[in-house]
């Protein structure tokens, strides 16, 4: 219709270019039905890895809603995330049980070791570091989890023999 | 439909109410008060307060009164001890999170959570523990947002986004982190705000405040009803006034309006007490003004008026009358011109906004207004926006529309411009400036081809439908195509979106009626809604939306060079014998001069004394230069006004006026509604109403009136003006009336044209082939300027221009450019660029941005640092003599 604009900026990189090319097609998909906003983030999430400000201003602007709509949406679930990911995600578990037995030891030998902060990916783009609430494993504690992986019984001392099996 | 009315019971009063009412709907019928927080009349309910709880009998828990439906039969109770208790907790539950710094809140006195504490006895809350702690956002120029002092009703959001139709602020996070905020919580200053401030109206306690330059509490002030001086909605509103000044002023629930504002009108009123304002009459000696009495001054006009009206005759005298005027202030100054002084040499800026309506929809329909009224905005099926930037020039309008589209609504924008209304737009033809009848008459082309016309409506209401068929037949979507600049397919869907539709409106303001084929732009659009039987149905229409708050009373009220009021023609000696009579003088049954032959004729001589009442022609006419040769030329100017305009300048007599808050009166608005005005303050300095002036002058030139207030002069001119004539400031208290409204127990009209056109059985066709703009782009003047206005300011700026937050936001000249021209001139955004046409040069910042298409700049028209109608053209449409504002070749090059 010659109102749309087909990328997010005239600087991006062609991956990203693709990348929003794939969510453009998928917004038009939904063209005209109703309350298709999650459906479109959670596809786009899953082409980009996360949604940026821009790719969700560019999501209000094809969809033609308010950005505002489109940010309230993202940040109401834990499911979206506005961060970008790491290749693999490391959940350590604090819930009670791996609480008392030293998890946010783990933590802070993470983040000290990163440099980043809880929520934050490594600067290799490798891992995104994770808080979780009880995971269900506190007779393995402390647990942590990466990606679909539970590990029992973690140290700061085999933490990183555990992440050094991940590529 | 019928109503299925049923029997109900609430707090022991029995009332029968319509099937299908929710509780409180159901209450307020019976008259039983029940606290809200959240809730908000013309939206679905939000039930996320819960202060609305009531019981109803034989249930086990409370409901929510504004989102229950209630039943036949229901017994509810509203007060009882059960429904007190749970309102308490909520209450508590809202302390809990919410600074309870009332002795310094500004809200103190005005907020529903303290009365609804108070009433509810509610002192502090259990719930200690931690609360929400962040900084106070006072980045937007008129408000500021205090997270610490929300409730999370969410009116400010459901109203930014399902009225408004903005939606800069959501309803973010969850839990205790849930907070009202813009994406990604920027400040509001660098959000999509656009500082309508009804988030600020609606909000229930001190969370979104005004930012007011003078304390006050909300005992302190006088509120006063009346309708915003800006633009042509007719907003209602309330100013508030301490010790004499205006100190805030907040929306009511009108019936153009619906409780909606912008922000030139919530925020925009400070120009009236401002330090600029003129307070005594001038008269210029040696080159300079000195000040003079009303006395002084008023003998001086009448002296020089009667003396070159002795030596020239009464046509050696011309008078501009203005859009912002008072109906009354416009209806006595055309009575001044013709009765007192004997000429019908009267005009207004109309001329250079809707003539080419007044006189298009006129031949088409028999009557040059808006067809339909506001609100049907609201509720279409199609929308089709065509020369407007309707959410900029007309806000509130353009909430309507947006809440159409939020309905379901199809919108169709064509414009030379990428407007804020094409996120919404499903189909937007991005049309070459000056290319309108070419659209229309494709469209028109493509409809008629494939069927989808009325015949029904064409055979029982139209005439000369042969002679559309024919002119229009060249004009197939391809061709128009080429000639618009836009994708043929897009023109069919247009075309077949409007003609399908049931309900479906055309709106339209200066994109159509500035060109020198203005006149044939609008009657293209009366062509098209005709064609497919749209003019007198609810929904429909042709609405063009006039600019000023009183364009179409001026225009009503005859301050025009061929019309007495109501369009009463000065060439039918029927007419003239009609005013005569009235008036008690000898009238002229000559044809006056326009404003744009006005200027023309100081130039040849034949003029040589003007009055001028609120106009700024040196900043709203097409090229500044000759009008300010002419004015400087014009043997003796008389400006009235409430600042020191550029024209003011060039007076010999300088009167001030009062502004709206300081007369009483009436405005006509866009939709033919006559609305009152009420003073609310006393005049500033020694100004005075225009209307008091004028009667004035006219005593002192020798004419004596008969009226002492503004609803005597009402009463006058609606003895003479036929669609008024059943109005008087009694019957105006509540939402006015829309014209026609010709006896007293006459209704007024919403819809026109319904059984039969103004013009007798039916309509006419009126097709005409595409011309071009005057001026084309050349090898010299390679770009399309095309001209217009911007939301934060109003026409010439003489108002706005001194409101400080409105600066703030925009304040200096500027120039839309694409950024592929741009790079050619190697032009950067914010830098500085000299714009020029064949009549000047103007210096101003450029705005590099694909709203407009490469070829194509644009300028709005309100700054004087960088005048835009330095450089437009004078050519005028032959039919209106309407001067083509809105295209001509221009150049730009790096400053």
């Amino acid at each position: 219709m010659g109102k749309y604009k087909d990328n997010c900026c005239i600087n991006c990189s062609d991956e990203d270019r693709a990348k929003y090319e794939e969510i453009a097609k998928v917004i038009d998909s939904y063209k005209g039905k109703q309350g298709s906003l999650i459906m479109v983030l959670h596809a786009a999430q899953g082409i980009y890895g996360y949604l940026p400000l821009e790719l969700q201003q560019f999501i209000a602007d094809r969809m033609g809603i308010p950005f505002s709509e489109v940010y309230g949406v993202v940040s109401f679930y834990a499911f979206f995330t506005t961060k970008e990911r790491g290749r693999h995600v490391v959940r350590v578990c604090l819930g009670t049980a791996c609480y008392v037995k030293g998890a946010q030891k783990l933590i802070d030998s993470l983040t000290d070791k990163f440099q980043i902060a809880v929520g934050d990916v490594t600067a290799d783009k490798k891992f995104t570091i994770e808080a979780a609430r009880c995971i269900g494993a506190c007779g393995l504690a402390p647990a942590v989890m990466v990606d679909d992986d539970v590990h029992k019984e973690v140290s700061p001392a085999t933490l990183y023999d555990i992440l050094d099996q991940y590529e | 439909m019928e109503t299925i009315m049923i029997n109900v019971t609430i707090d022991g009063v029995n009332v029968d109410v319509p099937k299908g009412s929710t509780i409180l709907q159901a209450a307020q019928i019976a008259n039983v008060d029940i606290p809200t927080l959240c809730w908000i009349k013309d939206l679905d309910p939000d039930a996320s307060c819960r202060i609305c709880l009531v019981e109803i009998e034989g249930m086990p828990k409370l409901f929510a009164a504004c989102s229950t439906p209630i039943a036949d039969g229901n017994v509810i109770y509203t007060k009882t001890d059960r429904v007190i208790a749970a309102r308490k907790a909520m209450l508590e539950l809202m302390l809990s999170n919410h600074t309870t710094d009332c002795f310094s809140c500004q809200k103190n006195g005005d907020c529903k959570l303290q009365d609804l504490c108070y009433e509810y006895g509610v002192e502090r809350t259990p719930y200690v523990g931690a609360k929400r702690n962040d900084p106070i956002d006072d980045s937007n120029e008129f408000f500021t947002y205090d997270a610490n002092q929300c409730i999370l009703c969410r009116r400010c959001v459901r109203t930014c986004h399902a009225l408004h139709g903005v939606g800069a602020i959501s309803a973010t996070e969850r839990g205790f982190s849930a907070k009202v905020s813009t994406p990604f919580g920027a400040l509001l200053g660098e959000s999509d705000c656009v500082s309508c401030g009804n988030c600020v109206s609606v909000c229930p306690v001190g969370a979104l405040l005004p930012k007011q330059p003078e304390k006050f509490r909300s005992w302190e002030v006088k509120k006063v009803k009346t309708t915003c001086t800006y633009c042509g909605v007719g907003c209602q509103q309330n100013l508030l006034v301490k010790d004499g000044k205006i100190v805030g002023s907040e929306p009511l629930y009108g019936p153009a309006n619906k409780g909606l504002m912008c922000v030139k009108g919530k925020f925009g009123y400070s120009f009236v007490n401002h330090e600029d304002r003129l307070k005594t009459p001038l008269i210029k000696k040696d080159g300079k003004f000195v000040e003079a009495t009303w006395d002084e001054a008023i003998a001086l006009i009448a002296s020089k008026i009667n003396a070159i009206k002795a030596e020239s005759g009464a046509d050696a005298l011309a008078g501009l009358s203005s859009a912002r005027c008072s109906n009354e202030d416009n209806y006595i100054f055309q009575k001044m011109m013709r009765a007192a002084i004997g000429t019908n040499n009267v005009d207004h800026c109309a001329r250079l906004c809707h003539a080419s309506t007044v006189s298009g929809l006129a031949t088409s329909f028999g009557s040059g207004a808006m067809t339909n009224s506001i609100p049907e905005a609201a509720d279409q099926d199609v929308v089709f926006v065509t020369g407007s930037n309707t959410t900029e020039t007309h806000p509130v309008i353009g909430s309507f529309i947006r809440q159409a589209k939020r309905k379901g609504a199809k919108i169709i924008v064509a414009e030379p411009r990428e407007i804020p209304l094409c996120r919404e737009a499903d189909i937007f033809l991005k049309i070459k400036p000056g290319t309108n009848v070419a659209l229309f008459d494709g469209m028109m082309n493509y409809i008629i081809s494939e069927g989808l016309q009325d015949q029904a409506y064409i055979d029982a209401r139209t005439e000369n439908y042969e002679e559309l068929v024919e002119v229009i037949k060249p004009y197939t979507p391809e061709a128009v195509a080429e000639i618009c600049g836009v994708d043929a397919e897009d023109i069919k869907a247009a075309a077949r979106l409007y003609a399908e539709a049931d309900k479906a409106g055309i709106y339209y303001a200066m994109g159509v009626t500035q060109h020198s084929t203005g006149t044939e732009g609008v009657m293209a659009t009366a062509n098209l809604a005709l064609l497919c039987g749209k003019i007198g149905k609810y929904g429909c229409g042709v609405n063009p939306l006039r600019g000023q708050n009183n364009v179409q009373g001026s225009c009503d009220m005859g301050c025009l060079p061929t019309d007495f009021p109501a369009y009463q023609k000065v060439f039918n000696p029927d007419v003239v014998a009609k005013f005569e009579a009235a008036w008690g003088v000898k009238l002229s049954g000559e044809k006056g001069l326009t404003v744009t032959r006005m200027l023309d004729a100081i130039d040849e001589g034949k003029v040589r004394g003007l009055y001028i009442m609120g106009e700024n022609p040196m900043m709203s006419d097409p090229d500044t230069k000759h009008v300010r040769h002419a004015l400087e030329k014009c043997e003796f100017l008389v400006v009235q006004d409430i600042f020191m305009t550029q024209t003011a300048e060039l007076a010999d007599v300088v009167l001030p006026g009062a502004t709206f808050a300081e007369k009483d009166g009436t405005f006509t608005n866009t939709e033919r509604r006559v609305q009152r005005i009420r003073k609310a303050i006393e005049p500033i300095g020694q100004s005075r109403a225009d209307f008091e002036i004028i009667n004035d002058v006219m005593a002192a030139i020798g004419y004596k009136n008969n009226f002492k207030t503004a609803s005597e002069l009402f009463d006058e001119m609606a003895s003479v003006t036929p669609s008024y004539a059943g109005m008087d400031y009694a019957r105006l208290e509540g939402d006015g009336l829309q014209w026609p409204c010709p006896t007293k127990d006459h209704p007024g009209t919403p819809i026109m044209h319904v059984e039969k056109f103004t013009r007798g059985e039916r309509a006419i066709f009126k097709p005409a082939p595409y011309r071009p703009a005057a001026e084309q782009p050349d090898s010299e003047y390679p770009l399309i300027l095309t001209t217009g206005r911007i939301l934060y300011h109003y026409h010439t700026s003489t108002m706005t221009g001194r409101v400080e937050g409105l600066m703030n936001i925009s304040g200096h000249a500027y120039v839309e450019i694409n950024p592929s021209d741009a790079a050619e001139k190697g032009i950067v955004d914010g830098g500085k660029v000299t714009v020029t046409s064949r009549r000047g040069t103007v210096t101003v910042e450029a705005h590099v941005t694909d709203v407009v298409s490469e070829g194509v700049i644009f300028m709005p028209f309100h700054f004087a640092d960088g005048p835009a109608n330095l450089l437009t053209n004078t050519v005028i449409d032959p039919i209106a003599s309407i001067p083509e504002l809105k295209v001509c070749a221009a150049k730009i090059e790096k400053a």
